[in-house]
């Protein structure tokens, strides 16, 4: 008879194998990183440039820079620009992140030798004329009005600038703000900050010799710093700890209130980051997180609760989000806490820590399934100026903490009080 | 090419395995042959709020996330007006526990009250976020029933309104496994690096026990042909005017689909579609633009969408939009256009390869639609296309009695 009762033996993840890239240094400076691995004939390459801020509170301008690109140079228009990517299959997106902005080209191999020229063009050539400006413009004021009618949206932002106050990843645009987006600006910013001193090549896929070559003609011969000095940051505002202020926005109609709470944090490079990755997913990381079994699973106030940890370049946070019906608001506040302060007060039971262990492994190792994914790993330790080592302490960590290091680190890093709570809705 | 190798359980089960060794990982997908489309007029949302109720134990395991998770497995579902598919992945090394887990729940669930309770409000919560609480949120509460007006595709997944979900019962909830969640009416996909001959061992170890009952067999009302325009005004607290204009569209198995497919690629959302160029860029009518078929197995709906600029009225706007779908009707498509669209569907395709679990996903689909094989061959329908079926296809498709029109208005105070 078959034992249903009793699970099948299973093996913890313990380790996993990480495609270490070759790096290589084009003649014009340009860091190149090449991961060549895959089946398909197809490539993913980012160019990757860090945000160059003349004012901390107009990142505007570098979201706008970043999402304009494809709108024209001297030699192709938008629309020729767009037909041509089109025609070829591919896909070239502006991502514009709290750092960085990158430009990245998904492309079958067999299209690269029409395209690359094309990326050369736009990363070296773009002019942003004035029509398309004003087009962007008008529509993505209508974009943030929509947006802006979400309770979500409006906590995210209200979060934001109160955790990190005037420093720049508090900075969060208004309507008003695109009226001081003026051409001669983003050419003044597009010459600063894309520049092959500034930027990074992370190639993955089918990388072959000639794609190589080709990518160091046109990458890094043919470009060549513009003339400006190297270009330079300017340093960001020191962070100032905000005191655990509760902040309501009141919206009489709202169905549904969203929270979100939360804290400054340690970034990457911290010894106990890790540590506190492993605490972040016991509070909230995970379907079976402590925040998901009580408010959801047992309480069936929200569709969903998470909490997440984000390392940055200047800082980092720590934030709880989720939407939950306006009459249980006050009620799951009360339930955050109570969640946080048993963490600081109890040792979590080896069984559940083996939980999260054993499902942390299992996730990272499937979050390596192709080569993408494991350019991806690569740049999370890069940008925070770590090695690919970084995981090897990263796995250790997750598999030997102990109870009493995940109640330091709760103790440490987790305080209801102190945290910045934003409710927009009903309380 | 996808490849796979197929064989049926004496109780009906359908098995497909995929073999992909370049991953350390396996994933199992079990897609229910069981939708929005196959519910109660008066007990609607029901077969989403029963995917819910899948995670909440079954006869032998009491949780089903605490053992998956232990594994190292990710696993999660989604139901449609179609189907309900549920899946988990996780080292190839531990796949019997996913086999453990999910035969168990074909078995039998645990039919708990708690479960219920919980997963109503749950349902009901996420109602309210992806339905109530976001402006626009109600589009489809609203476009669905404008367009079908006998076929169950006139009611949404997440339900007709919080009251059906409010009201399930757990006798519902029984008859509804008892009727959908058999064996012969599902389909397992076992992908990643995995062999056929343990997945054989394996499916006849857990699933074959499992007893064989009957195949439901749905008798769906069709949607009589449409013979005139519809249209709704809404007024609502939106920032901005917005049209919706939803045309009657193929069946997934029509031989019009493909055509259907690239004709929505011609149009939106590309940087240099149609639609984009004309309407946003050139004219200055919208801020944003869309045009999809809603790829349904029963006839579906090609459904164009814009959000307005302030200023443009609401019939200079409909004009546009019409006058973009007649010229498709009325001028052959350029090579040119036509190549790039194919262009598109293949690279997509061949990114689609990149993931096991996009893999397992199509599979179970397509041997659903009769024949697993024919996702292998579903590019070259694609590359079929030619500009008179294009032509022939747009003509049937943008007629105004054909159209249903849902338009919202902007009331800043509206709520």
């Amino acid at each position: 008879m078959l034992d249903r009762t009793s699970p099948p033996v299973y093996y913890p993840i313990r380790d996993f194998d990480l495609i270490e890239p070759k790096h290589i240094t084009f003649p014009n400076g340009l860091q190149v990183f090449m991961f060549d691995a895959g089946e398909q004939e197809l490539v993913r390459i980012e160019w990757a440039f860090g945000n160059v801020l003349a004012d901390e509170h107009h990142a505007l301008l570098n979201t706008c820079a970043c999402e304009l690109l494809l709108e024209g140079t001297s030699t192709h228009t938008s629309a020729q620009l767009a037909e041509l990517v089109d025609f070829h299959g591919a896909f070239l997106i502006p991502t514009v992140g709290y750092d960085q902005s990158s430009l990245t080209l998904f492309s079958l191999n067999k299209h690269l030798d029409r395209l690359l020229p094309l990326v050369k063009d736009v990363l070296t050539d773009s002019i942003f004329p004035e029509k398309e400006l004003t087009t962007y413009i008008r529509n993505n004021k209508q974009k943030l009005q929509v947006s802006l009618k979400k309770n979500s949206f409006v906590a995210r932002r209200l979060f934001n600038k109160t955790v990190f106050g005037s420093m720049r990843y508090g900075y969060v645009p208004d309507v008003s703000d695109y009226d001081r987006i003026t051409r001669d600006a983003l050419l003044t910013l597009f010459r600063q900050q894309y520049q092959p001193s500034n930027g990074t090549l992370i190639i993955a896929g089918k990388v072959t010799d000639e794609v190589l070559l080709r990518l160091e003609s046109l990458f890094g011969v043919e470009w060549q710093a513009s003339g400006a000095a190297t270009p330079l940051d300017i340093p960001p505002s020191p962070l100032i700890i905000p005191d655990g202020s509760l902040i309501v926005d009141e919206r009489a109609d709202a169905l549904q209130s969203a929270i979100r709470l939360g804290c400054q944090s340690i970034q990457r490079s911290h010894p106990d980051f890790p540590g506190l990755q492993v605490l972040n997913t016991l509070l909230g990381g995970y379907f079976g997180s402590r925040l998901m079994a009580n408010i959801r699973e047992d309480k069936g106030y929200t569709y969903n609760i998470g909490s997440g940890l984000a390392s940055l370049k200047h800082g980092a946070f720590l934030t709880i989000a989720s939407e939950v019906g306006v009459d249980v608001t006050a009620a799951t506040l009360a339930e955050i806490e109570k969640e946080i302060n048993k963490l600081r007060k109890e040792p979590v039971a080896e069984s559940e820590l083996m939980l999260v262990r054993n499902y942390l492994m299992g996730s990272t190792l499937g979050s390596l399934e192709n080569v993408f994914s494991h350019a991806d790993k690569f740049k999370n330790a890069y940008f925070s100026n770590l090695g690919l080592d970084y995981y090897d302490y990263y796995t250790n960590v997750v598999n030997t903490i102990t109870p009493d290091e995940i109640l330091r680190l709760a103790n440490t890093y987790l305080d209801y009080d102190r945290m910045v709570k934003v409710v927009v809705g009903r309380l | 090419m996808v490849t796979f190798d197929r064989f049926i359980l004496a109780n009906g089960l359908r098995v497909l395995v995929h073999q992909d060794e370049a991953t350390p990982m396996a994933v199992v997908n079990i897609l229910y042959d069981v939708g929005a489309r196959d519910e109660d007029p008066g007990q609607t949302g029901f077969a989403h709020l029963f995917e819910h109720l899948m995670f909440g134990g079954s006869v032998h395991i009491p949780h089903y996330d605490g053992p998956s998770q232990a594994a190292g497995a990710q696993n999660n579902a989604f139901t449609s007006n179609d189907i309900t598919n549920y899946y988990i992945t996780l080292p190839a090394a531990n796949l019997e526990t996913a086999f453990w887990l999910e035969s168990d729940r074909m078995l039998g669930l645990a039919f708990n009250e708690k479960s219920l309770e919980v997963q109503r409000n749950v349902v009901c919560e996420e109602f309210k976020q992806r339905y109530l609480n976001q402006p626009y949120g109600d589009v489809w509460l609203r476009l669905r029933p404008l367009a079908y007006q006998m076929h169950p595709y006139r009611w949404a997944t997440i339900g007709k309104e919080l009251a059906h979900i409010e009201q399930a019962r757990m006798d519902d909830v029984k008859a509804f496994f008892a009727k959908h969640y058999t064996p012969a009416n599902a389909c397992l996909v076992v992908a990643g690096n995995v062999d056929t001959d343990t997945v054989k061992q394996l499916a006849e170890k857990w699933f074959g026990p499992i007893p064989a009952t009957g195949k439901y067999l749905r008798q769906l009302p069709a949607e009589p042909e449409q013979r005139e325009a519809r249209r709704e005004v809404v007024r609502a607290g939106v920032p901005q005017n917005a049209i919706y204009v939803a045309f009657h569209g193929p069946a997934r198995l029509d031989e019009n689909y493909h055509a259907t497919d690239l004709i929505a690629d011609v149009l939106a959302p590309g940087a240099s579609s149609r639609l984009y160029r004309r309407l946003v860029k050139e004219r200055e009518l919208f801020s944003e633009i869309n045009a999809y078929q809603t790829g349904s197995l029963d006839p579906n709906l090609f459904v164009v969408e814009g959000k307005l600029l302030p200023n443009v009225s609401t019939e200079e706007a409909e004009d546009a939009i019409w006058s973009e779908l007649e010229r498709l009707s009325s001028i052959p498509i350029e090579p040119y256009e036509l190549e790039k669209v194919k262009n598109k569907v293949e690279s997509t395709l061949v990114f689609a390869e990149m993931a096991i679990l996009e893999k397992a996903m199509n599979l179970a689909y397509f041997e659903l639609l009769g024949d697993a094989a024919e996702f292998n061959r579903e590019v070259d329908r694609y590359l079929a296309v030619s500009a008179t079926d294009i032509q022939r296809q747009a003509q049937h498709l943008f007629r105004k009695e054909n159209s249903s029109t849902l338009i919202y208005i902007s009331q800043e105070d509206a709520r």
